[in-house]
């Protein structure tokens, strides 16, 4: 499957498919997409090399690595996730590894921003329906989903749960906004009446 | 008088429009940027036929992937050449002034924008890079984006973000001698966690902090980010001023008056309503170490690594991860456990006074035998005013290698990691799992004093035996 032809873009309204759960709290960026990986000037390959550490480590058990999880789309994580370095490489590397939503107890600021800015959802659930959903996840590794972004909820065909996704988020995904440059060069006269309007900038202190 | 924090007068100053959903539109009044992090964004800025709104506030610098022992070009290493070279070329292409090597202006951003007198009181910082929350300590408003965030500064000076709540962490007391600002700030993180800070500014106030340096103010607000916090800051004083006064891109004359002026305007108001408070006696601090996986897994030096038991629930899974990644027993003392690398440097240690009080300690006294230790400046000029002082002969003399300016190995990227499961006694900011290069690499945050000391000792050692 050509993974990076399905790339989000525009309006974003659901997230289909299976979903695969990481346990564990504070799983940082470094986790993620180990340092070594950021030597490129391109985000394309970064796929592949996901939780590399974790995996090599697990030996083929990490759930990037086992047969039931390839193809799945939706992420399940716990509290705090994407804490640490700001590197945009984390997300993209999950999404280039096929992940298109999130969906945890929190996340950590700078990676839930990330995620919004590519267009990957990311959606709260308490910690209850998190053991829920991952159990029913475990009985059934095949079982497809469906994240609806305006209803904010996950389902099967048996169960759904009901996801917080905060409203700016909401927003800008059904909008498309997310992917936000056009959004902020729009009114450009305002950028400049702001800038002109800073002591630092038009009083005491321009860079040259 | 207005109940306004310095948080909330620099965003109003800021804001440039309301946006859906809660968001705003805010301009950014210094734009950092290095290797690692824009490529990508100036290449999107090329595919969408953008060009760079506002080069007069964006500056660059290389820090993450430069070597630290042979810097002349090209680098041993292709990919980091690369990754230098799209830099200059795209510096080159949008007229943005590039700190380089060896300008005498190069070295970690976080250290050289407050060194050349650009982080200032009042401003908007925005960087690709999680520790910009280091500008916070002048009275700014600085937090670390992603790429397509960059991407965005790039072509319109502003992003969108939303308004972060205010939580004040106030310090009564002082520091005791041989506890500093890096044990201060492991301190706050250890007691408060790693995710308090989730959707606040964390503003650093009381008479602990008053009594701080610029580069203390700046190693706390540095980690604020690892209590989960995007932004930190320390309201400006006399103490800011001071600093800033005479600095390359400070405002001169006429001018620095109606700074000082300004800036002091800034500081948030003695009845500033605060979304949450948390308080400290900065004297029952003592030194910090961490033992585990995250920066919050922190004891003082004469403690012992929590038990089980002793940690709550919901952080036991991770304990448990820890006690096992670092081959440490919980119950056991962290002072007197062997290391075999001792690191001195990174973007919240990497500055003069780190140097000069890692120096007092390794004075007339030498490295123990089989531990690596080396001194990485944060910048060029760092590396110019500590050789002036004759530090890099006290270090070299004491057995430590004496390298050249750049993020080494707090990171990793670049020739300077640690190997299989070697430990490492570190001055720097995190010490998540495989952080410093390997997989298996076991990470001790601490001051560069404490680090220092360990180098000498060849383990964990209080640093106050080593001071009169």
């Amino acid at each position: 499957m050509n993974k990076a032809a399905l790339f989000p873009t525009g309006p974003i309204h659901k997230v289909e498919g299976k979903c695969i759960y990481l346990k564990g709290n504070d799983i940082d960026t470094d986790r993620i997409i180990p340092a070594r990986f950021l030597k490129c000037i391109s985000f394309d390959d970064l796929g592949e090399s996901v939780f590399a550490d974790d995996r090599l480590e697990q030996k083929g058990f990490h759930p990037f690595d086992q047969a039931q999880n390839q193809n799945s789309s939706i992420l399940i994580v716990n509290k705090n996730f994407g804490c640490g370095s700001s590197r945009e490489h984390a997300p993209q590397a999950l999404m280039r590894w096929g992940i298109r939503a999130i969906i945890g107890q929190s996340f950590a600021e700078i990676f839930y921003g990330n995620c919004l800015s590519i267009g990957i959802p990311c959606a709260i659930l308490a910690e209850s329906c998190i053991d829920s959903l991952t159990k029913e996840i475990e009985s059934n590794p095949h079982l497809l989903f469906n994240l609806d972004i305006n209803s904010q909820r996950i389902c099967n065909v048996k169960q759904s749960w009901l996801l917080k996704i905060e409203l700016g988020m909401k927003e800008m995904l059904l909008s498309g906004k997310w992917d936000a440059t056009r959004t902020l060069l729009k009114e450009k006269d305002k950028i400049k009446l702001t800038k002109n309007s800073l002591p630092y900038i038009n009083q005491f202190n321009p860079i040259y | 008088m207005s109940s306004e924090t310095l948080y909330d007068k620099i965003w109003d100053l800021h804001r440039v429009r309301e946006l859906t959903g809660g968001s705003t539109q805010l301009f950014v009044g210094l734009h950092l940027i290095h290797e690692v992090t824009s490529p990508q964004a100036f290449a999107a800025l090329k595919e969408k036929g953008l060009t760079v709104h506002s080069p007069d506030r964006t500056i660059a610098t290389v820090d993450h992937i430069v070597p630290t022992t042979n810097q002349i070009r090209p680098f041993a290493d292709p990919l980091a050449e690369k990754m230098l070279k799209t830099l200059e070329s795209n510096c080159k292409q949008y007229g943005i002034e590039f700190f380089q090597l060896g300008s005498g202006n190069q070295g970690i951003v976080h250290v050289i924008a407050p060194e050349a007198g650009l982080t200032q009181p009042g401003m908007t910082v925005a960087c690709g890079d999680s520790h910009t929350s280091t500008h916070g300590a002048f009275g700014a408003i600085a937090f670390g984006i992603g790429t397509s965030q960059v991407r965005d500064v790039l072509a319109s000076q502003t992003l969108t973000m939303k308004k972060l709540k205010v939580r004040r962490i106030w310090f009564d007391g002082e520091l005791q001698k041989g506890v500093f600002a890096k044990d201060l700030i492991l301190h706050v993180i250890q007691k408060l966690g790693v995710k308090e800070g989730v959707g606040y500014a964390y503003e650093f106030a009381g008479p602990a902090i008053q009594s701080l340096s610029m580069e203390e103010r700046m190693t706390i607000c540095n980690m604020a980010i690892e209590g989960g916090a995007r932004c930190g800051y320390i309201n400006p004083d006399q103490v800011t001023f001071d600093y800033l006064k005479g600095r390359k891109y400070s405002p001169k004359g006429a001018k620095w008056d109606l700074a000082i002026k300004w800036w002091k305007s800034l500081s948030s108001n003695q009845n500033a309503i605060y979304d949450d408070e948390a308080r400290f006696n900065a004297s029952t601090i003592a030194p910090t170490v961490t033992w585990g996986i995250t920066p919050g897994q922190a004891i003082a030096i004469n403690s012992f690594i929590p038990s089980l038991e002793s940690i709550d629930p919901s952080d036991q899974q991770l304990a448990l991860e820890a006690y096992q990644y670092m081959k440490l027993q919980p119950g056991s003392s962290i002072e007197g456990l062997a290391i075999d690398v001792c690191f001195i440097g990174s973007c919240t240690n990497g500055r003069l006074s780190d140097l000069q009080i890692a120096a007092e300690i390794a004075k007339n006294k030498h490295v123990a035998k089989g531990v690596k230790a080396f001194v990485v400046p944060g910048s060029e000029k760092v590396a110019q005013e500590a050789e002036l002082q004759g530090l890099d002969e006290i270090f070299k003399n004491a057995g430590f290698e004496w390298r050249k300016p750049g993020c080494s190995m707090c990171l990793a990227m670049n020739p300077d990691k640690l190997e299989s499961d070697q430990i490492s006694a570190s001055s720097s900011n995190r010490n998540f799992k495989g952080r410093q290069g390997s997989s298996k690499g076991r990470t001790l945050l601490m001051s560069p004093a404490m680090v220092a000391a360990a180098a000498i000792a060849g383990c964990v050692v209080d640093v106050r035996k080593f001071l009169n």
